[in-house]
């Protein structure tokens, strides 16, 4: 008889609650923004475990009315769609130089830009702030949009990259023995062709830049203050608005969880870097 | 017109040198194959013509003009890769049009040569499939396509066929022989297979190590080869190689002989030996024979159907106006 491995039932079983464990872990906090944003403000400090009370739109009614959402939610979509754009307008090149021409120096290249990550933001606010102040850029859209497409340009290469390097080269060869010019391979092969990769890539660019809160709170005041200060904003220094801050959260949140859902292929894809296929 | 000309062309890696300075023209219209064994340089010396690699030194002609620091998109040579290159997200119809449009030729004009080329290939009924839809072969023909149309100086041919099966492979062989029989375009091909180079070229070049080892028509190869290596590369089964006492009766250091030049006898033969493997393939039979004395193991082949089996005792003769002598370096001796 042939050996098989074999599973056993509870073992399976034992995987399966572990793994429903952890999903409620991670999807506790995310309901209980939601439930609290129907609250108002008094159930909301409540310290007992309210699941059951009077629901009220109050805290979104506020919002629209007191704290112009729409224009924070504007200044996201506007940085984090631009910010996209660019880091793909700049990645695209970069990484297909990269992968089709790599040199000795590549490798280094690529840690390189991955290890500018790893510098703490914090240190170099103080620059940032002075500069960005003195050249008249503080608050600016362009600022946001410039500071979001360079944090996440690294991730955007190298995502890119790994796409690339996945396209056979004889076939970008076969592009240039057949008379294309590199614009051409970049725009008649290459793009198509990594049309996939490059979707998940601007998928994930797009997310990080709506999420992001470090810069976009400390650079912007009100003329480019995004969701994020939105939500920085209703930290009251009276006391914490639970209700209301729950509900500007939740409606910071809630588009990008829609495109999120929408996308959750392309997603899983990009996180994954290719390597299932 | 398509006559190509390597001047002192060098290339390395590196400090790897895969080709040290190497000569070689080839003629408007002619058939060329490289061959050699794998890691001999043969397709690095076609991406060097391509332009896909560049030179480390020397200078590539196509029809007299200096090209080596031209694209290759601007040198007017068609190419077929052995992994077929293909658009995958183009329908064949489109992989073929492809280089045409790039050219900026009519639409009109594209049409009339994609028709040319797909009734030419047998592709006809497949333009609208996408390359995935197809076999080996197809994909094989309409990378051939795609090469025609741009009616190019020469065309490269990088192992096109190493990845098809070998009935397919026999088919292709003779229909791009035709091809250049009809067109009269100057042809690259490279293979490590000898027998693709032996049916279908007009020149044959022979790499190792970047070096080449001797250029010929194919029976000036099979008929004289100019050392050990280029002896034992063409002609298939391999030539075999005696050293020793039995060399030094003919002058040389190691004499080769043919498997067909050594006849079969039933008694007293010049040689005898044990029969090892019989391949019985009707047409002809091939003894790998050992005992002989005078080399591991001979190869004979007899023709037809020889009624030897493993084990028996087998007596050879020798054509002697057949053998090849060649001295301790390797080289042929006149």
């Amino acid at each position: 008889m042939a050996i098989v491995a074999q599973s056993s039932k509870a073992g399976r079983i034992g995987r399966a609650s572990l793994a429903w464990i952890v999903a409620l872990i991670f999807f506790f906090p995310i309901f209980w923004m939601v439930l609290t944003s129907f609250k108002t403000d008094a159930d909301a400090v409540k310290p007992e475990f309210l699941i059951f009370f009077q629901p009220t739109l109050e805290n979104y009614l506020n919002m629209t009315a007191n704290y112009d959402y729409w224009r924070f939610a504007t200044n996201s979509v506007i940085t984090a769609v631009f910010a996209t754009i660019f880091a793909l307008a700049v990645g695209i090149p970069c990484a297909y130089a990269m992968a089709f021409n790599p040199s000795r120096a590549t490798k280094d290249v690529l840690m390189w830009m991955l290890s500018t990550k790893m510098l703490p933001a914090a240190a170099v606010l103080y620059p940032m702030t002075f500069l960005t102040k003195s050249a008249g850029l503080f608050d600016t859209h362009f600022l946001i949009i410039v500071v979001l497409m360079l944090i996440n340009l690294p991730i955007v290469i190298w995502m890119l990259f790994t796409y690339f390097k996945e396209i056979p080269k004889e076939i970008i060869e076969a592009g240039q023995m057949d008379g294309v010019n590199t614009w051409g391979e970049i725009r008649e092969i290459l793009i198509p062709l990594a049309w996939g990769g490059i979707a998940s890539t601007a998928l994930l660019c797009f997310i990080f830049c709506w999420n992001e809160a470090y810069w976009t709170v400390r650079l912007t005041t009100t003329d480019a203050a995004t969701l994020s200060k939105l939500i920085e904003g209703n930290r009251a220094p009276e006391g914490l608005f639970f209700g209301r801050l729950s509900a500007v959260s939740t409606a910071a949140v809630g588009p990008i969880v829609v495109l999120g859902w929408f996308c959750q292929k392309q997603l899983v894809q990009g996180l994954t870097f290719g390597a299932v296929k | 017109m398509g006559q190509i000309v390597l001047k002192d062309v060098t290339k390395s890696f590196g400090e790897v040198e895969v080709i040290p300075p190497l000569d070689l023209t080839i003629e408007d219209g002619e058939f060329a194959v490289f061959v050699g064994p794998s890691g001999c340089g043969k397709s690095t010396l076609l991406r060097l013509i391509a332009g896909l690699e560049n030179t480390s030194s020397g200078q590539v002609m196509i029809d007299g003009s200096d090209v080596t620091e031209v694209s290759p998109s601007k040198r007017g040579l068609s190419m077929v890769f052995q992994t077929y290159a293909l658009y995958p997200h183009m329908t064949v119809r489109k992989n073929i049009a492809f280089p045409m449009r790039m050219a900026g030729l009519s639409q009109e004009e594209q049409d009339k040569r994609i028709m040319a080329a797909a009734e030419s290939l047998n592709l006809v009924d497949y333009l609208d499939r996408k390359p995935g839809q197809l076999s080996g072969g197809q994909r094989q023909r309409v990378a051939i396509g795609r090469a025609i149309v741009r009616d190019p100086s020469a065309f490269l041919f990088d192992e096109p066929l190493s990845n098809l099966d070998a009935a397919l492979r026999v088919g292709m062989r003779i229909e791009i022989t035709e091809m250049h029989a009809r067109m009269k375009t100057t042809m690259i091909y490279v293979t490590h297979d000898q027998v693709e180079a032996m049916t279908m070229a007009d020149k044959i070049v022979v790499l190792q190590s970047g070096v080449i080892e001797q250029v010929g028509s194919p029976l000036e190869l099979y008929r004289a080869p100019k050392n050990l290596f280029v002896a034992g590369f063409i002609g298939s089964p391999k030539m075999n190689f005696i050293e020793g006492q039995e060399a030094a009766k003919h002058g040389a250091h190691t004499i080769g002989i043919r498997p067909e030049h050594i006849d079969v006898t039933a008694k007293g033969g010049t040689w005898t030996g044990k029969v090892g493997v019989a391949e019985h393939l009707g047409s002809d039979t091939f003894f790998h024979i050992h005992e002989t004395g005078l080399a591991e193991t001979l190869t004979v082949r007899a023709v037809g159907d020889v009624a030897l089996r493993h084990g028996d005792t087998i007596h050879l003769n020798p054509r002697l106006e057949e053998l090849h002598r060649f001295d301790e370096g390797g080289a042929r001796l006149a």
